[in-house]
This record gives C-alpha cells, sequence and structure tokens, in this order.
C-alpha cells in the first residue's frame, strides 16, 4: 500500500491521531480530553454542549442534542446546543467527511456517560442509596422506591468538571436506549429559519458596521494593471476603496454604497490573465497531459494479467463542479488595535486561524494566534469547501483597513461561482478481466485529476484566495488527497467493492491548478462509483446476466447484501415490466470511503429530449440510527443533489474566464425536475453509528447512467448526463 | 410609499434602489435573503399586494402605494402561519437558506388554490432553487398546510 502525497506539515483535521501514546478515547475525545471542553451545567435545567463541529444543515446541532438527552436521561429541550468558537468548546479540525456524529457524538457519548457516572456516585455517597439501585429519568436522580436524590444540577454544584474523562464509564447499552432511532425533536435551527429571524451569518448586524466588497480578476492568478482606475469619480464621505497587488477593496457605511463603487470599479479594473485556462472541449486530454504525480494508493493480489482472458476496458469522464451555495459566501471581523475577532460559516475555524496567522505573519498588524477569536454562525449549505474561509480572510483584511469597526464582506454570486474552489474534474480508466468460470480476477482503477482538498490549515502556505492576490503574494497549495486510510481524496472509493483477488488503484495527481479545486460532497467517490458501478453493468451485460446477480456473486460483505437485497425488495420498479420504450431501470451501491456507510440504489428514468429521472429508491445502513429523519433527510437530499449533479452540472469556461457565473449558465435541479425519493434505512443498534451525508452520491448517478442505458441500449460515460453527451454516445455507437 | 407587513414604509433611498435592500437594511428584515441579485434564484422572494416577486432586483419606485408582506408578516411563533408550523414539523428544509422565499411563494399559492396537487405547488415554486435538495419534504409541508388550513376553516 503506497500512502497518497502528504503536505509538508503536519496535516490537521483528516482524521483523529489516535497513535500518540495516550489512553485511547472516542472520537474527538481523545484530542479535546477534558469534559468541561464539551459540557456545562451552569444553568440550572440546561445541559450546555459545546461542538467543534459546524451546522451546515445537515442538522447536526439536532442530532448531538439527541445524543446528549440519550445518555443523560434529560428532556431534549433541556440540551443546548452552542456552535464551535475558538473561545470555547473542543477543536475538531473540519466538520467533513461525514464524521460528524463519530466524531463529536462519540466524544460527547463518552463525556456525559461520566458524568452520569459522577452524578450517579454523588447520589450514592449523599443518599446511601446503592448506585445500581439509583434511576434517571428528565434529569432527576431517584431511587428505586422513587426517592428523590436530586438533579444533574443540584448533585454536580461545586463538582469540578475541568477534568480528563477516565474513559471507563459505559455509555448506554442498545437495549436501553429510547430516543435513538425513534425520537424525531424538531430540528433546534428550523424555527429561526421559517419565521425569518436573525440566524444566518448574512442577518447578523453589528453596532458600527460597515460593508465590504471585493473585486477580483476573471481567473486565478489575474493580475491588476490599472489602480487607479480612470474616472471613477470621487467617493461619498466614509466610502473607501484600496488596492493591494489585485486584491481590490471597497468599504463603505451601508451596503447598497458598497454595491455602487464595487459596480462602478468593475466596469474600469483592467486585468492580465495569468495563463489560459485548459481546453474545456476536451478535459479528458487535458487532465492525462498535465504535468502529475503518480502513486499507487492501493493494491491487492500479484497474479499477472492472463493473455488469454476476456478483458474489459472503458473510460469515464467527470467535469469540474460548483459548489453552488444558495446564499453568498460571507464573514464578518472586527480590529480592535488588540483583538482579532471574526464570525464565519468556516468549516474549520481552527484550521482558518492557523491560516490567518500564516497569511499575515510578518505584517506591522500581524496578531497572534492567541488575539484571533473565530466564532461559527450558520450560512447556507457549503457541501465542502466553498467561499467560506476565503470571504473571512477578505473581511479580516478589511476589519485590519478599518480598525474599531466590524467589516462585513458578502460575495455576489458570480464570486460564488467563479471564485469559490470547485469539485475538479475527473477522468477514470478501468479494466478487468474475467475467466472462465465469469469472475473477476483482475481490476485496475486509473485516475487523472487534481488532489481534492485545498482547505486552510494543511499546507505551509496559506489556503486563503486573497493571499495569492495580495502584494505580498504567496502562491495558493496544490490541492492535495487525504491518506486512503482517512477515506482518500480523488482516488476515494477507488477500490471496488467486490472481491477481487488483483486489483491496483493508480492516481495521477495533477501537479498544476488552473481552476481551483477542493473538497467537494464526496470527493472522488462520485467519479469513482459512477465509473464502477456503470463498469460491472457493461460487464455483466456482456456476459448476458443479471446485474444484481452479478453484483452478488461478487460481494462477501453481507451488509452490502443487505443494502442490495433491500433496495431491490422496496423498490417497485426493480423487474417490473416497463410501460414503455423510454423507461429505463438501474441499480448501483458503494460503501461510502469503503469505510462508511453502504448505500444501494434504484433508479428510474424516463429518456426523452432530456433524461428524466422519476424515482429513486435507497437503502442504507449508518449503523445505530440516532436521528432517523436526519438520516432520511441526508440520504434524500444527497440522492437528489446527485441527480442534479448527473444530469445538469458541469463549470463552464474560455481560456480567460469560467463563463458559468449565474443560474442561468450554471443551472440546478428544479422542483418540477425532482425524482420521487424514497429512503429505506437499516438501524443496527449494536453496530457505530457511521456519518449519511454523503453515502448516496456516487450510487445515485451510476445508477441513473445504469438507468439511461436500460431505456436506451447505449452506454453513456460522461457527465453530465445532458442531451447532448447523450447524443453525442448515441451517434458514437453508431 | 409602501406597506411592509402592515406598517408604512416611508425612505429617502434612491428610486432605482432594490426593494430587498431596503427591506434587510432600513427595516432589519432577515427572512428575505440576498441569493443572486439577478431574481433568478427566489432567495429574496416577498409578496406584493399578494404576488410572489423577487425583491433583488425589483426597485422601490414600482412598489409605491403597494403592500409588502415578507416571511415575517406571514406569522409569528405565537400566531404562525400554517405553512411554518408545516415546514417545522416536516422538517422541510436542510440549510433553510430557501425556504424564506419558498414559504412566502407557497402561501401565495395557497391564497389561490387551497387544495394544490403535487404537480401544482413544483410548478409554484419551480423558479425556487433549492441546492440541499429538500424540495420533496416542502412539497409535502405545503400539502400539510393545505390541508391544515382547510380543517381549520369554520
Amino acid at each position: 500500500m503506497t500512502a497518497a502525497a502528504t503536505p509538508p506539515s503536519a496535516p490537521r483535521g483528516f482524521g483523529v491521531n489516535r497513535d500518540d501514546g495516550r489512553a485511547r478515547l472516542p472520537g474527538s475525545l481523545h484530542t479535546n480530553r477534558r469534559i468541561a471542553q464539551w459540557l456545562a451545567f451552569d444553568v440550572p435545567g440546561v445541559v450546555k454542549v459545546y461542538t467543534g463541529k459546524a451546522e451546515l444543515g445537515q442538522g447536526v446541532l439536532t442530532t448531538l442534542q439527541l445524543v446528549v438527552a440519550e445518555e443523560l436521561d434529560v428532556p431534549i429541550d433541556a440540551v443546548r446546543v452552542l456552535s464551535a468558537s475558538t473561545a470555547r468548546g473542543p477543536d475538531e479540525g473540519m466538520t467533513s467527511g461525514s464524521l460528524s456524529v463519530q466524531d463529536s457524538g462519540g466524544a460527547l457519548r463518552q463525556a456525559c456517560a461520566e458524568v452520569r457516572a459522577i452524578a450517579l456516585r454523588t447520589a450514592a455517597e449523599l443518599s446511601g442509596v446503592p448506585i445500581e439501585r439509583i434511576e434517571v429519568s428528565d434529569g432527576r436522580l431517584h431511587s428505586a422506591d422513587a426517592r428523590n436524590l436530586g438533579d444533574y444540577w443540584s448533585l454536580l454544584e461545586g463538582i469540578d468538571l475541568d477534568i480528563e474523562c477516565s474513559g471507563v464509564a459505559n455509555p448506554k447499552a442498545p437495549e436501553a436506549r429510547r430516543l435513538f432511532g425513534r425520537a424525531r425533536p424538531a430540528r433546534v435551527d428550523l424555527a429561526d429559519k421559517v419565521f425569518g429571524r436573525a440566524r444566518f451569518i448574512h442577518d447578523l448586524r453589528l453596532p458600527n458596521m460597515l460593508h465590504g466588497r471585493v473585486l477580483r480578476g476573471p481567473v486565478l492568478g489575474a493580475k491588476l494593471v490599472n489602480w487607479p482606475p480612470p474616472a471613477l469619480g470621487t467617493l461619498r464621505e466614509g466610502v473607501r476603496c484600496w488596492a493591494d497587488g489585485s486584491f481590490v477593496a471597497v468599504v463603505a457605511p451601508r451596503e447598497r454604497e458598497a454595491d455602487a463603487v464595487a459596480e462602478r470599479l468593475h466596469k474600469r479594473l483592467q486585468w492580465r490573465a495569468a495563463e489560459a485556462l485548459p481546453d474545456a472541449r476536451d478535459l479528458p486530454a487535458f487532465l492525462s497531459s498535465a504535468s502529475h504525480e503518480t502513486t499507487v494508493p492501493a493494491q491487492r493480489g500479484e497474479t499477472p494479467w492472463p493473455a488469454d482472458a476476456r478483458r474489459f476496458e472503458a473510460e469515464y469522464f467527470k467535469p469540474y463542479l460548483a459548489h453552488a451555495s444558495i446564499g453568498t459566501s460571507c464573514a464578518i471581523a472586527q480590529w480592535d488595535g488588540a483583538t482579532l475577532e471574526l464570525w464565519t460559516h468556516s468549516q474549520g475555524i481552527h484550521n482558518l486561524r492557523d491560516d490567518l496567522v500564516l497569511a499575515l505573519a510578518g505584517e506591522p498588524s500581524s496578531p497572534a494566534k492567541e488575539t484571533i477569536v473565530i466564532h461559527h454562525v450558520e450560512g447556507a449549505g457549503c457541501y465542502g469547501h466553498n467561499g467560506a474561509d476565503d470571504v473571512a480572510f477578505d473581511a479580516v483584511l478589511m476589519a485590519l483597513h478599518c480598525k474599531g469597526h466590524p467589516v462585513r464582506v458578502l460575495w455576489s454570486r458570480a464570486d460564488e461561482l467563479t471564485h469559490s474552489p470547485l469539485g475538479g474534474a475527473q477522468r477514470v480508466a478501468l479494466t478487468a478481466c474475467i475467466d472462465a468460470q465469469g469472475q473477476l480476477t483482475h481490476w485496475q482503477h486509473e485516475l487523472w485529476a487534481n488532489g481534492s482538498s485545498s482547505r486552510p490549515g494543511r499546507a505551509k502556505v496559506p489556503a486563503l484566495l486573497a493571499a495569492s492576490e495580495r502584494a505580498r503574494a504567496s502562491t495558493l497549495p496544490l490541492s492535495i488527497n487525504p491518506p486512503l486510510a482517512n477515506g482518500g481524496g480523488a482516488e476515494r472509493n477507488a477500490v471496488p467493492g467486490y472481491a477481487v483477488p488483483n486489483v491496483k488503484i493508480i492516481n495521477h495527481r495533477l501537479t498544476v491548478m488552473p481552476l481551483r479545486t477542493s473538497a467537494l460532497r464526496s470527493l472522488g467517490a462520485f467519479a469513482n462509483v459512477f465509473a464502477i458501478e456503470s463498469f460491472v453493468d457493461e460487464i455483466a451485460q456482456a456476459l448476458n446476466e443479471d446485474a444484481l446477480a452479478f453484483r452478488k456473486r461478487h460481494i462477501e460483505d453481507p451488509r452490502a447484501l443487505a443494502v442490495l437485497d433491500a433496495v431491490v425488495e422496496r423498490s417497485a420498479w426493480w423487474r417490473s415490466a416497463k410501460p414503455g420504450d423510454d423507461i429505463g431501470h438501474g441499480l448501483a451501491w458503494a460503501r461510502y470511503k469503503n469505510g462508511g456507510a453502504w448505500c444501494a440504489v434504484i433508479a428510474r428514468v424516463q429518456v426523452g429530449a432530456a433524461v428524466r429521472v422519476t424515482h429513486l429508491d435507497l437503502a442504507v445502513d449508518v449503523g445505530t440510527v440516532v436521528d432517523l429523519d436526519g438520516v432520511v433527510n441526508q440520504i434524500e437530499g444527497g440522492a437528489i443533489q446527485a441527480t442534479s449533479w448527473a444530469l445538469k452540472e458541469q463549470v463552464t469556461f474560455e481560456r480567460d474566464a469560467i463563463t458559468s457565473a449565474g443560474w442561468d449558465s450554471y443551472p440546478i435541479l428544479r422542483f418540477t425536475e425532482v425524482p420521487e425519493v424514497r429512503v429505506h434505512v437499516i438501524d443496527r443498534p449494536t453496530e457505530p453509528t457511521l456519518g449519511a451525508g454523503e453515502a448516496a452520491q456516487g450510487p445515485v448517478a451510476a445508477a441513473i447512467a445504469n438507468a439511461v442505458h436500460d431505456a436506451l441500449g447505449v452506454r453513456v460515460r460522461t457527465l453530465p448526463l445532458s442531451a447532448d453527451t447523450i447524443t453525442r454516445a448515441v451517434n458514437a455507437s453508431q | 410609499m409602501f406597506h411592509v407587513n402592515g406598517q408604512p414604509c416611508r425612505t429617502d433611498a434612491d428610486e432605482q434602489t432594490p426593494l430587498l435592500s431596503v427591506l434587510r437594511d432600513e427595516l432589519a428584515l432577515s427572512g428575505p435573503k440576498f441569493g443572486c441579485g439577478e431574481g433568478e434564484c427566489g432567495a429574496c422572494v416577498v409578496l406584493v399586494d399578494g404576488e410572489p416577486q423577487a425583491s433583488c432586483n425589483l426597485p422601490i419606485w414600482s412598489v409605491q402605494g403597494k403592500k409588502v408582506v415578507t416571511l415575517e408578516g406571514l406569522g409569528t411563533p405565537e400566531r404562525p402561519h400554517a405553512l411554518q408550523t408545516a415546514f417545522i414539523d416536516e422538517r422541510a428544509a436542510q440549510c433553510g437558506y430557501c425556504v424564506a422565499g419558498i414559504i412566502t411563494a407557497a402561501a401565495a399559492l395557497l391564497a389561490h388554490n387551497p387544495n394544490p396537487s403535487r404537480d401544482e405547488i413544483a410548478q409554484a415554486l419551480d423558479k425556487h432553487l433549492c441546492r440541499c435538495g429538500a424540495h420533496n419534504r416542502m412539497i409535502r409541508a405545503a400539502q400539510r398546510a393545505a390541508a391544515a388550513m382547510q380543517s381549520n376553516k369554520p
């Protein structure tokens, strides 16, 4: 096994390193070991919960609320989960990789078990009732004969919780749980959102707040050539604009003034592009010819490929995709000369802080790490590394110019779609061979793509966009791939979930990055599972075998077989007669990251002038279910988003600019195009909980492609499955 | 002069100023959201004389003398609109950034069509973008609200 390239400094946030010599504790408790980092009981009747994870719309605050209520046996609404801040609570690195329930939930379960044990011990000492005869309900402890022994708040009074967790206390046994998989409390964030109360970072209004806008060149590395620009006219009092290299800032007391000046500047600024973008008409050629570094992240079996065996080969392609948040990136920063305070929807506030220190090192107003305080405030769904961190640095740069004033920076729609990092384009070439019995014996998965992550806090240079634009510019770090042990990046899910004796994965990571790429939901799993599960269908068809039967005889994992059986049983479509030739059914599955949640999908499509996905049935196994509807919501949303990616989406560009800068040029799935989605969850209360956020992505794309083949008899190996690509595939097949 | 959620609104903003700017900056309303500035995503939708309209590129001269209702004007936690209750009950969101515009547009639909089909709801909301994929939940919430409004009629 060869490890993927690692960054020069020790990476933070790819996973919890448990081999550090300390006693192993669950989740992020291992690196944030004190109970007081997680829980506080200073307000009677309220359990304050600190998490280092960010609410991104995935419902993590509600899930963690359930974890705490379950473990402590307190009322659900007594649990208040507070958003992450560097001022308090744990450092949990990034909110990414579908790990929040494992990392934060795992830590909280153990921390709560310890607190429960302390409360029980205290109650026993005070009352003389033996611990095993004490019960807890609604936050109160009582003896078996219903004697009141006090509640958490009274029993914990005076007890210092700023102590290291022992790891000895046992969380509740599955049969003792009363909430997991059953309770469906209101989402903690939703009431604010449906009544229009200030909840998003966009709604945060601080006294004396100024409004900032940034102007940027059309592509990465573009240089500003005319500053000051001609005929700008006089600016109103209080309005300021300046250029720091190619970073152009506008700050005004009122938002509309900042917008107006930004618009005037936009018309007058001229830029010189650094390097031409690749030829968008032949991205597979670009990916394979661009300079790259080759690794073999996984390999098993050493039997040579037999010369006479039946061999299959096919190539697949996934274009650049945009995160395309509905709300544009936003941040507020304030510098009072001593402390830099920042409000951000970043997925990793500690990583961001590390990068701010790096980016400002050596400057006159360079703040020390201890003087930077960062609070997470909810933004619109980001689905990975969007502009959240970049806009935070934009705001910091402006705040350092406007001492004493909070400065709120908001990106435009075009900024969001063209300057946020993108999900990388990926080319996948698969080769396999079967023996005389039709059994797969050899499998090779070769891929060409940029790395899947250039998040802050992981390199020796800052990953913040403005750092590459300022007069004192640093080059943005190339995106890298997390080690395969942490799920990998572009090679995520490249290892097929099939029992093939000889497997080789070859990863060509690009060492150029003309379009800035970073983490987009599910990383390489989307392209890899699309390729693998299309390929398996192709082989089964070539063998004239049922696609489900072919898969099943190559699967040893019982939980994989269980999701496949469940989805086939639940789907009304599989094996049913098709009412017309324009209808197709397709099947696919994967285990996310080869170590996370299992998900199997059956898609039903109707192919006319365009592909319409009418129904998706999904079966998922995430181990122990905490918030059942939360799991369903994540799978459902993931399936609909993946449908949008698979049918409609690709970033478009010319040699000198990204052209998909608005919703007309970057269309996403609309209400009338959304399929009906049914999700079946297999609960396994004795198994560890796994994240649900990214399990559906790859299988959905492949199931749709397989359904398109079923309808048309033509294999489409290029995403998106638009009228264009389908026409090309049909022409090529004739 | 125009009305916002029943209150008269006088502003000295230029007549070309987008309505959204006045709602958020001068009236400090948080319901309508900025999403694109081009009327293409629906996050900023408000009711103007009962009709859903994007407010991000709607100049205020065009709403003179009209009645504007935002998400805040539909209902409050004490007196919620049936849609607000239904969105909470159905957990009809993920990030929730788009729900303000969607609830507002759905309120206009239910005012015209008290018992819309799934397709009619999808048509009515088709100008609204949701990136998280909560569409089906929102359609269910709209149906649930419609049923609740029907059963609450005297």
